[in-house]
């Protein structure tokens, strides 16, 4: 197996939920497209650590598991917050630092 | 061999081992009171005394661990002594037999000098290794970070005091806080105050003080801030902890200088390689300089001390810990236990000035002064133990260990016993303002005042109370008395010792002061008595008599322990030959106990006392209170039992008098330094400039730059020049408020993944340009 | 060889449609779902890398925990079950075209760089001994402060969202 075949799958979901981060209105979507992103990021994390024959690389993809875990956990309570008071989870109509 | 040898002539030959059970666990002593903040955190509000039963057992243990760790260290130290007693002289002849193939060889005869008198004395030179337990906590890139306990003789000393001193806390504050709102979570922090101060005294590497260190000033930040519902005591709160920041500072980057240099966390490494001259002087100097700053702001000496007074918001056993026992003293344990570093940083022996010194001798002065404005008594006592601090951080920059220490030892006591005495009589007349609420109290609470009069006496180093014997050692140590048959210090230091007289006196001055002013002339509380507004702010729910009254058991009977250490401290430490003329025996024992024989413990010198250096000193402090007792006893109580001072005084008479009189009513007008000048002008151009970099540069948000600029451009316009910058800034301001305004329209709407996008693009753009060009 | 290339291909085709999927589908609660393809092909990825300790972790953490943790989201924000024409923002050619371009960015510069790159042939799996004594020495730092992180996650989640 080569390397790179790891890396450009990395690098499509990478895009695919950078798109979705860009386009989505919904702040739930929004969250599981930055959770693609995420999971690109364990995959490369992974593959230079089996490629360079370390543990390394999976202890810090581990790592980042642990933090999306709490990242999704905060990110929920705040959408939350959000569809609370304005009875709507559409990123779009939170605009409150407008200038 | 150079190294080795320098080591071997400054300390001992020979090493003992000292080991026991006690010595070994000590662990257990700051453990106890952790237990004890847990428990009290979770349960302690469902307890039938609110968890108050708790702390006070769990200290109550902790006392007789330390009461036993003492026992057993003075045990060990006199087997040591015992079994090895005839080794003093012949150690102190081989050192001078050394001494051709020494580097310097000046410094070490001194040292043989040292040890042939202290074999003279009859102590033995053998040394004592401290006991020492530690494991490895974590390991990163092959250094290890130990954790463990170091029991010498300064730490039992230590472990001794703050126990007993937070005991006897623990048992006043049951009937002072009595019915307050916080009652649980004041037992609770209690405890962790008590908890991380003996965790601080314990520890074995320098990173573990720093722990410690910091944990003892958020605990203290708790407490001062007991009442936070009202804004005075929140700000002082504040404001103890901010201005700990400061010197925090300094104790992180000294800390870190020496362990980069001594490459190792532990403190007897540190020391070793301090004195053993493996760390280069420039170095050590620096590291002392940081560290200074830390003990300035710790120990509240001049001139970070201002949040003291102010941390007189917190209830007062609270004061009486903070100022004998924990926090405060944390500095000069500090210092005190990384000797070695600071001997040879400001190179103490042989000198006649150092940054040390002049802290102490400044602050003492200083601060005695304050004490004189101060209406409320608890202030007093607060500059006080400024001043008192100012002793001890002089006595250990002239070289006089272990009369610091003792001072150290000996002040907790008398000074303990001042601060509760001062609650006991705040508690019957709901103020701490002397002038306003009290007076004649003598009367009214006649155990209280005998008790106070005590440690009074004590305060004032009269002798044989307890002060006299430490601050005389002080004056001793200091070197500078030259008149009289001079004494063998480490140098001779004479403006550390006529600052040290000078104190003297101005203690047993404002100490007259503070006792006319609460126990003498006439009660002048009666017309507060029914519209008080409880100065405390803890709510007093046994019954209102008109007139005050004396306070219940919990309270006297720590007043009266404390009273008694406070007579009978001073005779742990008599000088040599003193009474009985005989060099064996009682005398010196503290210092025989305490001072470390130790590889890690720098070869100071001791001064001979002198009868007419205590004579002298003793007359001069004599005169003081006598100046201050005819100024108050004698005229103004003639012009009224109910006056406080005198109609025509001096102040209202004098240009001069009453100038100096305002500059002490307002502290040196150091806090409106901080806060006015150095914090506000901080916060104005400085945050300024940074804010409107921050906003330029990076941000989208560039509407705010037009007006920060021209906010920026007022400050300098109004404060530094008018014609230069007025043009420029103008026009700046301007160009940058138009450019704000096109870019708040166009990119500034609030919509989070157009900003998303935005980021997305120009991570994109740079990553393509570094592509390109790299 | 051959063997792993072709259930690599395979994986990779699903996983690339699924994600489209997550991003493109108008129903929320379905692309909750095609999360969890995703997120198991990412698992399988890990199992083919010889990371079998990072893959049941994986597993464990986003299939069992997270996806469950977006659905109750979903749930409790009432989004409706069925399609919804609301979920996207009218202007999708601007992220389009950020995620192409960086797509490309991305892969040129890999492909540049990693083309001969072989992964080695005779990797075996690595053991969880090997993950936990790495943690345990090397990353104990990082571990320790993470575990303080999932802390203040829990505290602040738990604070943003609770009724007042």
């Amino acid at each position: 197996m080569l390397l790179v075949q790891f890396l450009l799958l990395s690098a499509v979901l990478f895009c695919i939920g950078v798109y979705g981060v860009l386009a989505r209105r919904n702040g739930v979507m929004v969250l599981m497209s930055i959770e693609l992103i995420l999971n690109a990021v364990n995959i490369n994390f992974v593959a230079f650590g089996a490629f360079n024959g370390t543990v390394t690389g999976e202890v810090f993809a581990l790592f980042v598991i642990a933090i999306a875990a709490a990242e999704v956990g905060v990110g929920l309570a705040i959408v939350l917050l959000i569809f609370r008071n304005k009875r709507s989870v559409d990123l779009s109509d939170v605009d409150l630092m407008k200038g | 061999m150079g190294s080795l040898f320098i080591l071997g002539a400054e300390g001992p030959t020979e090493f003992v081992d000292i080991a026991g059970w006690f010595l070994e666990n000590a662990w257990i002593i700051p453990a106890l009171p952790a237990i004890s903040f847990v428990i009290i955190l979770f349960f302690g509000k469902k307890l039938p005394y609110k968890g108050a039963e708790i702390g006070i057992t769990a200290v109550g243990l902790a006392f007789i661990l330390s009461v036993l760790t003492a026992g057993q260290w003075m045990n060990q130290v006199d087997n040591a002594h015992g079994s090895e007693g005839g080794h003093g002289e012949e150690a102190a002849l081989v050192l001078v037999d050394d001494d051709i193939e020494l580097a310097s060889a000046e410094a070490d005869s001194e040292a043989a000098a040292f040890f042939a008198e202290e074999g003279e004395e009859g102590h033995s030179v053998v040394g004592r290794n401290a006991v020492v337990e530690r494991f490895t906590w974590w390991e990163n890139g092959g250094v290890e970070f130990k954790v463990g306990i170091m029991v010498d003789g300064l730490t039992v000393m230590m472990l001794f005091v703050v126990t007993l001193i937070s005991l006897l806390v623990h048992i006043y504050s049951t009937d002072y806080v009595d019915g307050d709102r916080r009652y649980t979570h004041y037992f609770a922090f209690l405890s962790l105050f008590t908890a991380s101060m003996l965790f601080f005294v314990l520890s074995e590497n320098v990173l573990q003080m720093i722990v410690g260190w910091e944990l003892v000033g958020v605990c203290s930040f708790a407490l001062i801030g007991h009442w936070w519902e009202e804004k005075p005591n929140s700000d002082a709160a504040l404001k103890a902890f901010l201005t700990n920041r400061v010197g925090d500072m300094g104790l992180l980057i000294g800390m870190i200088i020496l362990f980069w240099s001594a490459n190792s966390w532990s403190i007897i490494d540190i020391n070793e390689a301090a004195i053993g001259h493996d760390i280069g002087h420039t170095t050590l100097f620096i590291a002392s300089l940081c560290l200074t700053a830390a003990v300035m702001s710790k120990s509240g000496q001049f001139v970070l001390h201002t949040w003291l007074p102010d941390a007189m918001a917190g209830p007062t056993p609270v004061s009486a810990l903070i100022h004998a026992a924990t926090m405060v003293v944390a500095g000069i344990y500090m210092v005190a236990r990384l000797y070695g570093v600071f001997w040879e940083g400001y190179s103490i022996a042989g000198s006649s000035f150092n940054i040390l010194a002049l802290v102490g001798s400044v602050t003492l002065v200083g601060a005695g002064l304050l004490a004189f404005v101060q209406d409320d008594i608890k202030k007093v006592l607060a500059y006080s133990t400024v001043s008192q601090l100012g002793y001890m951080c002089m006595a250990l920059g002239v070289g006089a260990w272990t009369a610091a220490v003792f001072h150290l030892f000996t002040h907790a006591f008398f000074k303990a016993g001042l601060f509760l005495g001062a609650g006991s009589v705040s508690h019957s007349v709901h103020s701490f303002d002397m002038k306003t609420h009290m007076g004649g109290m003598r009367k009214f609470m006649p155990k209280t005042f005998a008790t106070f009069m005590i440690c009074t006496i004590a305060l004032m180093g009269l002798p044989p109370l307890a002060g006299f014997w430490s601050k005389d050692e002080i004056l001793v140590g200091t070197g500078g008395w030259g008149f009289f048959g001079g004494t063998s210090a480490n140098g001779s230091y004479t403006f550390a010792l006529v600052m040290g007289i000078i104190g003297a006196a101005l203690t047993c001055a404002y100490m007259t002061r503070v006792i006319y002013l609460t126990f003498f002339g006439e009660w002048r509380g009666a017309e507060h008595m029914h519209h008080d507004d409880h100065g405390d702010g803890h709510d007093d729910d046994h019954g209102h008599a008109h007139e005050p009254h004396e306070s219940g058991p919990r309270i006297l009977i720590p007043l009266y322990i404390l009273s008694f250490m406070a007579i009978v401290a001073g005779f742990f430490n008599l000088p040599p030959g003193f009474i009985t003329g005989s060099e064996e025996g009682w005398q010196e024992r503290f210092f025989h106990y305490v001072e470390p024989v130790s590889s890690y413990f720098p070869a100071i010198k001791h001064g001979v006392p002198s009868y007419s250096l205590a004579i002298f000193a003793t007359i001069v402090a004599l005169l003081g209170a006598f100046a201050s007792y005819y100024y108050f006893f004698v005229r103004v109580n003639r012009q009224s039992p109910a006056a406080t001072e005198l109609a025509n005084g001096l102040t209202s008479t004098n240009k001069v008098a009453r100038a100096g009189h305002t500059v002490l009513k307002e502290k040196y007008y150091l806090d409106h330094l901080y806060t006015d000048i150095i914090a506000g002008g901080t916060k104005g151009p400085v945050a300024d400039a940074a804010y409107w970099t921050n906003q330029n540069v990076i941000d989208e948000t560039v509407n705010q730059v037009g007006r920060t600029a021209v906010s920026t451009a007022t400050f300098v316009y109004e404060t530094i020049d008018q014609k230069l910058v007025d043009g420029a800034v103008n026009l700046s301001g301007s160009a940058s408020e138009g450019l704000g305004e096109v870019s708040r329209s166009a990119l500034q709407r609030g919509k989070v993944q157009q900003y998303a996008a935005i980021m997305f693009i120009a991570a994109t753009v740079i990553a393509g340009l570094l592509m390109v060009f790299i | 060889m051959v063997a792993q290339n072709i259930f690599f291909g395979i994986m990779a085709a699903i996983m690339i449609w699924a994600a489209l999927r997550v991003v493109t589908t108008k129903n929320v609660v379905h692309a909750a779902l095609w999360l969890v393809i995703v997120l198991a092909g990412v698992a399988g990825q890990f199992l083919l890398l010889g990371a079998e300790f990072v893959g049941v972790t994986q597993i464990l953490v986003y299939i069992g925990a997270v996806v469950v943790l977006f659905l109750f989201g979903i749930m409790l924000t009432r989004a409706s079950m069925g399609e919804d024409e609301n979920v996207n923002l009218p202007n999708r050619i601007v992220p389009a075209t950020v995620g192409v371009l960086l797509f490309g960015l991305m892969a040129f510069a890999t492909i540049d760089y990693w083309r001969d790159a072989e992964l080695p042939k005779d990797g075996s799996p690595t053991t969880v001994e090997a993950v936990s004594d790495s943690i345990f020495s090397d990353f104990i730092v990082p571990f320790e402060a993470t575990s303080v992180l999932l802390l203040a996650a829990l505290i602040g989640a738990i604070v943003v969202a609770r009724k007042e």
